[in-house]
């Protein structure tokens, strides 16, 4: 691979900093709903950055103008299955338990909607990973169909019926939680 | 219908967007930044940095070496074609034939020394 001199690795750098501020919160975000606790979200986060840093430039070249969250997702997304394989585990806590920390919702959102939402975020854990991975990227970091068929390397339509059935599969779990 | 709207309410607010620490924020930047700096300096660097190490003389030596053996093989190569067309000779001949030779090996070491 050429090396960059002078003003064109300025750009890139500029250009890498522009990326990192827009997407800081995405990759977090999906990191954080990903492994469920603050502390391998914040390494996971870190970790893609740093290799989205090693690779910028061919993604710059590659992506012929097209938006880059797709591929900072698709990072995280195999250094996460990195990280499972590694220590052959799932998460280590619920989600529930610590998404209230640092998530923005309202003191009403955790007093009247706690039990649904629980119910839900139950669910989510109990669906498939690709199932579940797509219902994050499109309901925390709101991709549409194409980002996220591009972020799984999926067709756009297998990225429509995946999140199809993963919503049909969630009311079910959800309809049981509610007739116990 | 209206249960599938439901979930999905329910997941808008179940999956909100999660702030990063701004220790991480700080963290991060301050590691981008270095890397940068560091990707920087090395750049300048490079070029008299690999004129000054000694190890990274082996690649060009070698290089020229096994240039001047190929160079070398195809003179003699040349020379010997010359010799099989070339009808049985006098010294005049052969004293030509040596010019030739040494002309083709100045040939072949303008073209390995050409820095282009």
């Amino acid at each position: 691979m050429l090396e960059p001199t002078g003003n064109a690795k300025a750009r890139v750098d500029a250009e890498f900093s522009e990326l990192y501020k827009a997407h800081l919160r995405d990759v977090y975000s999906y990191a954080f709903y990903r492994v469920g606790n603050h502390h391998d979200a914040e390494d996971l986060t870190e970790q893609t950055f740093l290799q989205a840093y090693r690779h910028f430039e061919r993604a710059l070249r590659e992506s012929d103008g097209r938006p880059l969250r797709p591929w900072l997702i698709r990072i995280a997304h195999n250094l996460a299955a990195n990280l499972y394989r590694d220590r052959a585990r799932r998460p280590q806590s619920p989600l529930d338990e610590s998404a209230p920390i640092a998530a923005p919702h309202t003191t009403e959102d955790l007093v009247t909607g706690r039990d649904e939402l629980k119910r839900v975020l139950e669910g989510v854990g109990q669906l498939p990973d690709d199932r579940r991975e797509a219902l994050i990227m499109r309901f925390a970091l709101g991709m549409d169909n194409r980002e996220i068929a591009r972020a799984l390397g999926r067709t756009d339509g297998a990225t429509k019926v995946l999140i199809h059935r993963a919503i049909k599969q969630l009311e079910s779990l959800v309809a049981m939680g509610e007739d116990d | 219908m209206a249960e599938a709207i439901n979930v999905e309410l329910l997941l808008r607010r179940a999956l909100a967007p999660v702030e990063p620490p701004e220790a991480l924020a700080t963290q991060l930047a301050a590691t981008l930044q270095s890397i940068t700096d560091l990707a920087a300096e090395e750049l300048e660097g490079w070029e008299l940095a690999s004129m000054r190490d000694p190890r990274n003389w082996v690649r060009p030596a070698a290089a020229l070496v096994v240039g001047t053996a190929a160079g070398a093989a195809l003179v003699l190569l040349r020379a010997r074609q010359r010799h099989r067309d070339a009808p049985p000779g006098s010294i005049g001949e052969l004293r030509d034939r040596a010019a030739q030779t040494a002309h083709d090996f100045a040939d072949e070491a303008r073209r390995l020394l050409d820095p282009r």
